[in-house]
């Protein structure tokens, strides 16, 4: 199947739904995994490398549930289409510098995808919308477990499963939500709730930049230890930590209505101005101004419906995506600025003006009756 | 302050981590954070940038000059690189690694799902080991008829792990529930409520 029949239609984890998928963007679990006896792949020789991939890749391709799929060798893709990957969050920035050796399968759906000779020799995820870490973990487990009859992976009687950075060992797993928290922002607590999570060995940290330079107000919670918790613990110990997070991004908003209504639409307002007019938009303005549009859609001040074009306006603004469906070569910044323009503005041509009505602007006034 | 990786260029992105209460602080530069990866949302990078900063003077307790027997990996090769040559090393290397292992997790013991091949082997072991000792017992106190009853089931389960039956097995071996912990981030802020 070809490349571009797959990355033709939007991922499941971004188009699909899911519990808490206003906040909780997407769900993931990747688990790292290496053959017994074989050097890790930062350790092995070009043909030991390939010798892994074949092995491993025909072992993945047979798996119930990579039927229908999408698999290539790394150095068969060109460079814009491996960043359109890395922007869909299916193979990661390292792997995407990879050359001779490496390989990646995934599914149509997009769902679940096995990265080949990365720093281990196979890092496989499954993502979906909104909070199911539960469920994308019994995804990935099956596969594994399905893997296991065919592949001898390395594991350890103490250590657990073995991989190439000591930092892995044990489940090999990284287990994250993608949350988008303006809320937080707005209200000045997202620091706040950074540090406390920080002292549990959980980590947040923003999707593209730290703290509260996270662009699009998007942040990443993820487990960051693997040895001497079970999967099961850890992830319970992550969706404890992301309903928390879920209910003070809730509350935030509620305050922020209640009291600081003027700034609120003043703030969605602008950011619908601005992206219906421009005519040159950084990725980082563009992530920024859609966050508050899509706030704007979750407290009802545009219709539901444009809500996956929003959402789809967050990827397709990368760099790679705007450019993959030109022949062209390689655009300039500038040249990309106004082509994100272009494309945000016909998006959004179908959507109507904020309904403001929708949110009484008096905080005070006690007699207005709510509409909800 | 200068950037902790090429220790030429300002530092702009500052990352603490807290495990088990110790405290790590890493500064970095603009372009050595994106090539590390910081901004990448995979998880996997913040930990392997703190092991390349220090944690991995840690291994330097192995004697030195020690290589892994199977892959001809050297503490060096680690030291340069952060990462291991193959899972031989783990042994190889076994006295500094622990040092490292226990700083950067909640253990030092895996707990978590072992492959179905090896749980079956693991659980045999364990239960054959439960009815030797039965066994020695009821021998000692000259139970014959439960001595031999115990040797015939020794001998069917040795029977069955040399036939390596590929019945399924749950896979997880979950343990014991993690105590209660606090809520982490305190109550949140009640909203007020309309009239
Ligand atoms: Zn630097
Ligand atoms: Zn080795």
């Amino acid at each position: 199947m070809k490349l571009s029949r797959i990355i033709a239609n939007t991922g499941e984890w971004l188009s699909g739904s899911g519990p808490h998928d206003q906040i909780v963007v997407s769900s993931r679990v990747r688990l790292a995994r290496n053959l017994k006896g074989k050097p890790f792949p930062g350790w092995a020789k070009k043909a030991e490398r390939v010798a892994i991939l074949e092995e491993i890749r025909g072992a993945v391709e047979q798996l119930p549930e990579m039927q229908e799929s999408f698999s290539e060798k790394l150095e068969d893709l060109s460079p814009l289409e491996r960043q359109v990957l890395v922007e869909r969050h299916l193979i990661s920035r390292e792997h995407a510098a990879k050359g001779a050796g490496s390989a990646v399968v995934m599914n149509t759906a997009q769902t679940l995808s096995f990265m080949i000779n990365e720093e281990d020799h196979l890092r496989m995820q499954a993502i979906r919308a909104g909070l199911q870490l539960d469920e994308v973990f019994a995804m990935i487990n099956q596969a594994d477990s399905e893997l296991e009859e065919s592949l001898d992976f390395a594991f350890h009687n103490d250590l657990g499963y073995l991989t190439a950075c000591p930092t892995n060992v044990g489940t090999g797993m990284r287990a994250s939500a993608m949350l988008h928290l303006p809320g937080l922002v707005m209200s000045e607590q997202v620091n706040k709730i950074i540090n406390s999570v920080n002292k549990i060995g959980l980590a947040v940290r923003g999707l593209h930049g730290e703290g509260t330079e996270a662009m699009g107000n998007l942040f990443q919670v993820s487990n960051q230890t693997t040895l001497g918790e079970a999967e099961v613990e850890i992830i319970g110990r992550l969706n404890k930590v992301i309903y928390q997070i879920l209910e003070h991004e809730q509350n935030a908003r509620q305050i922020l209505l209640q009291q600081r209504a003027e700034t609120l639409l003043d703030q969605i307002g602008r950011a619908y101005g601005i992206l219906c007019h421009a005519h040159s938009v950084t990725s980082k303005e563009a992530l920024n101004l859609l966050s508050f549009i899509k706030m704007g859609i979750d407290l009802g001040l545009f219709p539901s419906k444009n809500r996956l074009q929003v959402d789809e306006l967050f990827i397709e603004t990368q760099p790679a995506h705007l450019q993959k469906g030109l022949q062209t070569t390689k655009l300039g910044a500038e040249e990309r600025d106004s082509l994100r323009a272009a494309l945000i503005r016909a998006k959004l041509k179908q959507m109507p003006e904020p309904e403001i009505g929708k949110i009484p602007t008096t905080p005070t006034t006690t007699t207005q009756e709510s509409t909800e | 302050m200068f950037c902790d990786v090429c220790k030429s260029k300002e530092a702009t992105v500052f990352l603490t981590q807290i495990v088990e209460g110790k405290m790590q602080k890493v500064n970095l530069c603009e372009s050595c954070s994106k090539e590390k990866g910081v901004n990448d949302p995979t998880g996997f990078a913040l930990a392997d940038l703190l092991l390349g900063l220090g944690a991995a003077q840690e291994i330097e307790k192995n004697p030195a000059g020690i290589r892994c027997p199977v892959c001809g990996f050297s503490q060096i090769d680690f030291k340069k690189t952060g990462r291991l040559g193959c899972s031989a090393c783990y042994d190889a290397f076994a006295e500094g690694l622990s040092g490292m292992l226990k700083n950067m997790h909640r253990g030092l013991i895996h707990v978590g799902k072992v492959p179905a091949s090896l749980a079956l082997t693991r659980r045999r072991t364990q239960e054959l080991t439960k009815l030797e000792e039965g066994l020695a017992k009821a021998i000692a106190s000259e139970h014959f008829e439960e001595a031999a009853a115990l040797r015939d089931k020794i001998r069917t389960l040795e029977a069955e792990s040399f036939a390596q039956s590929e019945e399924p097995e749950p896979v997880n071996r979950i343990a014991s529930l993690a105590e209660p912990e606090a809520p982490v981030l305190g109550p949140a802020p009640k909203s007020r409520k309309k009239p």
